[in-house]
């Protein structure tokens, strides 16, 4: 069949890259010099588009900032604040062309613990409105400020997985039926924080310009992360075990704090964080069992305390991170990106703990032996009642 | 009454009292932080407000408080000087390419072309033409309006009581239009779907026809339908009818200073306003309000006022989407003549009235002996208020 396609000489073969996209470059010349649509009668108004990324509140008022997105570039006319016009400034000056930011100062005597609504009236009259839930001062970005928000971090990500690990020496005494209880324990969990992950996600994307198409953003992103993970844990040509394992878990886990951490930045600069401490603990209870799934598959070797430790620092660090970025630098479309990624690499890792757990129950006869689904339901149960102490 | 705007609408929202405690300590560095932000302001601020503003805001406020808030918004304060939080819309609206001036329309009254029949009535000859037109109602503001003459409100029609009034209406607009005339005339000429002429078809025009009875202030609108639309967008004007003072021998002093033109009109200080409100989005809630469609015109630009004449308002309300609106005149009260079709006040000594659609009328006012300076008024829906309809005299 394919000796029967006839090819060209091979030294014209490259033209066949750039003949189709001479084609269509002049196809797309030719629409916007004859314009076809003329006939139709469209001659429709400009969509416009502007979303607020990110709130700063303090004594100089309100500052908002914002991205155009539509069809034409947007004019911000004026801005209203609980439905009176009031005073702004806007940096950079003029018309916004699509996917451009600027900057919105607006002094207005906000009302701490207040609501405040926001609407910023284009050009043409149309009003994006944006709603301040719970006005508290923003944290600006002081080296204490920095510190304290690093310890938050260190509660919600290092501590609990620390604590996890030192499961490690009481895992060590676990039979094989123990051991595939705790593999499949570890895979319920991950099901949890992959729900957790994307739809942490799906709900900052709807908070990004549509332009970036956030969900799309978050599912691809997760694909793809996935993708290479899978292909590099696999590249030896074998299923990762042991310490590759458990370091692609901690990749995991540590990219869902890092997740986690911007969830609780972004509501300690929102001033959403009504919870405080009880957040906090809850967080730190909540990912205890992150620690004893990474710990999980180094039970059949020896493991320096380094190891552990940088381990730890792998799954734990990242929600200091997330929390730094939640707080002084939030941007919906970015942090999307990151929780895509932090799916993809959770799925990577319950592929291969999965499989594992495949391959072991195989080898007793049994395609699901009665422990692993029991750790399997237990897992995800745990981690949705812990859940309970997050969610309000 | 915006859907969007805050649950919690504030006229002047409460400092919370951390805040106070912040100006206070901070209120002794404000002026200096002020001179020190004042270069950097001209570089930031991309759309300031004019000088008039600021000086508006600048009274009524004891100089602690203005150095309080100073302290708290010194970028502002260095270029908009002292005032209270600075509520406005931010640049200015370009009057020549709308082609109407706010502070023009208060005093330009339209007498029609005038000629005399066999039996020695007035004719008002008259020409007004429905146009479509985008005007920019607050500063970067555009609506696709609909207008009359080109201008929102339309011409303010002024006739003596028993003139024959002859009004060719032309359609140059893109839907069919009428003109309605609150007043007294036969049926035909009522300018109504189906009744007589009925809607006037773009490119067609018609001729309102009738004697002007009864004295007072009146108005003039489309009744095209769907009614809502065709007065949100714009259709509508102030029709005064001066008394005609050989009318009304046992008062006629009080109507010869309401005809115009006459030594004793001339001593009064005549405004119109016709209080009207603008739909940006299309949601049935305004976006925009104001006296003389400009949001905060005479906010940015006091209303110069004469304290030795006094002052006279025919006032009219043509908002659409909310069932009131009111007048409000700080610092003095004022007599209103309700629909301007009596002679002696319906309403004695008050400083709020409020009108529902279509209603109107006189407000005779005075600042004899009064202090020089700037006299707030606005619509007491402070809502209303702090979207635009918030207006200063200044009194000199």
């Amino acid at each position: 069949m394919n000796e029967a396609v006839g090819r060209p000489a091979p030294r014209l073969t490259w033209l066949w890259a750039v003949i189709p996209l001479a084609i269509l470059a002049g196809l797309i010349a030719l629409f916007l010099v004859t314009d076809p649509l003329a006939p139709l009668g469209v001659s429709v108004p400009p969509i416009e588009q502007l979303t607020v990324e990110r709130t700063v509140l303090d004594d100089d008022g309100i500052t908002l900032f914002v991205r155009a997105g539509g069809s034409e570039p947007i004019g911000i006319a004026q801005v209203q604040v609980d439905g009176a016009y009031w005073e702004f400034s806007q940096e950079p000056a003029g018309e916004l062309a699509r996917l451009q930011t600027a900057r919105l100062d607006i002094p207005y005597p906000w009302v701490e613990d207040e609501t405040h609504h926001v609407v910023v009236l284009s050009n043409t009259g149309v009003p994006f409105e944006h709603t301040i839930e719970v006005a508290e001062p923003s944290p600006q970005p002081t080296p204490a400020r920095f510190m304290a928000f690093a310890l938050l971090g260190l509660y919600v990500g290092v501590v609990p997985v620390g604590l996890g690990l030192l499961f490690y020496p009481f895992l060590k005494t676990l039979g094989r039926r123990g051991l595939q209880f705790l593999l499949a324990l570890t895979v319920g969990l991950l099901a949890f924080l992959l729900i957790d992950t994307l739809l942490e996600g799906m709900e900052l994307a709807a908070g990004a310009a549509g332009a970036f198409q956030g969900s799309a953003l978050v599912w691809l992103a997760a694909l793809v992360s996935f993708v290479v993970l899978f292909a590099i844990g696999r590249r030896g040509g074998r299923a990762p075990n042991g310490l590759g394992l458990a370091t692609y878990l901690a990749l995991g886990i540590g990219l869902h704090n890092l997740g986690e951490g911007l969830a609780i930045g972004a509501s300690f600069a929102s001033g959403q964080a009504a919870l405080g401490a009880f957040l906090v603990i809850g967080f730190t209870l909540h990912n205890i069992t992150e620690g004893i799934a990474i710990a999980s598959p180094l039970t059949r070797q020896r493991v320096s305390l380094l190891t552990f430790v940088l381990l730890g620092a792998l799954a734990g660090l990242p929600a200091v991170f997330g929390t730094w970025l939640g707080v002084f630098a939030f941007s919906p479309h970015w942090a999307a990106l990151f929780l895509g990624i932090g799916a993809g690499a959770i799925l990577q890792v319950m592929v291969e703990v999965g499989a594992s757990l495949f391959r072991s129950g195989q080898r007793e006869g049994k395609l699901l032996p009665g422990a692993s689904l029991a750790g399997f339901v237990l897992g995800a149960l745990v981690m949705y009642l812990t859940a309970f102490l997050v969610n309000v | 009454m915006t859907k969007h705007k805050g649950q919690r609408t504030q006229f002047a929202p409460d400092l919370g009292r951390r805040t106070l405690l912040r100006s206070g300590l901070a209120a002794g560095v404000g002026t200096l932080l002020a001179q020190l932000a004042r270069p950097l302001d001209g570089l930031v601020l991309a759309q300031g407000a004019p000088a008039g503003e600021a000086a508006g805001h600048a009274t009524g406020h004891s100089a602690e408080s203005a150095a309080g808030r100073a302290a708290d918004y010194p970028g502002q304060a260095a270029g908009h000087g002292s005032h209270h939080g600075a509520m406005t819309t931010v640049g200015e609206v370009d009057n020549a390419r709308n082609g109407f001036d706010p502070h023009d329309i208060l005093t330009d009254w339209d007498g029609g072309r005038v000629s005399t029949a066999a039996n020695g009535q007035t004719i008002r000859h008259y020409t007004i033409t429905a146009v479509d037109k985008e005007i920019e109602i607050a500063p970067g503001l555009f609506f696709p309006a609909w207008t009359y003459n080109g201008r929102v409100p339309g011409p303010t029609l002024r006739v003596t009581e028993g003139d024959r009034v002859r009004l060719t209406f032309v359609n140059g607009g893109s839907h069919p239009h009428t003109i309605h005339f609150h007043g007294i005339h036969s049926a035909a000429m009522d300018g109504v779907p189906g009744v007589g002429a009925g809607m006037i078809e773009p490119g067609d025009s018609t001729v309102y026809e009738f004697d002007a009875f009864p004295f007072g202030s009146h108005l003039y609108h489309c009744h095209a339908v769907p009614l809502k639309r065709h007065i949100h967008k714009g259709l509508y004007g102030a029709f005064i009818i001066d008394p005609d003072p050989a009318r009304h021998p046992e008062q006629e002093a009080v109507a010869r200073s309401r005809l115009l033109g006459t030594p004793e009109n001339q001593r009064w200080q005549e405004l119109v306003m016709v209080m009207n409100a603008f739909d940006t989005n299309f949601d049935d809630e305004n976006e925009v309000y104001a006296a003389n469609t400009i949001a905060h015109a005479y906010m940015k630009k006091p209303i110069r006022v004469d304290r030795n004449r006094p002052v006279r308002i025919y006032l009219s309300n043509l908002v659409e989407f909310d069932p009131i609106n009111s007048f409000h005149l700080h610092g003095n009260f004022f007599d209103y003549y309700d629909h301007g079709t009596t002679l002696t006040p319906t309403l004695k000594t008050v400083d709020t009235v409020m009108q529902c659609q279509a209603q109107r009328g006189i407000l005779e006012l005075s600042f004899a002996g009064f202090e020089p300076g700037l006299y707030m008024f606005h619509a007491h829906q402070t809502e209303f208020a702090e979207l635009g309809w918030m207006s200063m005299f200044e009194v000199a």
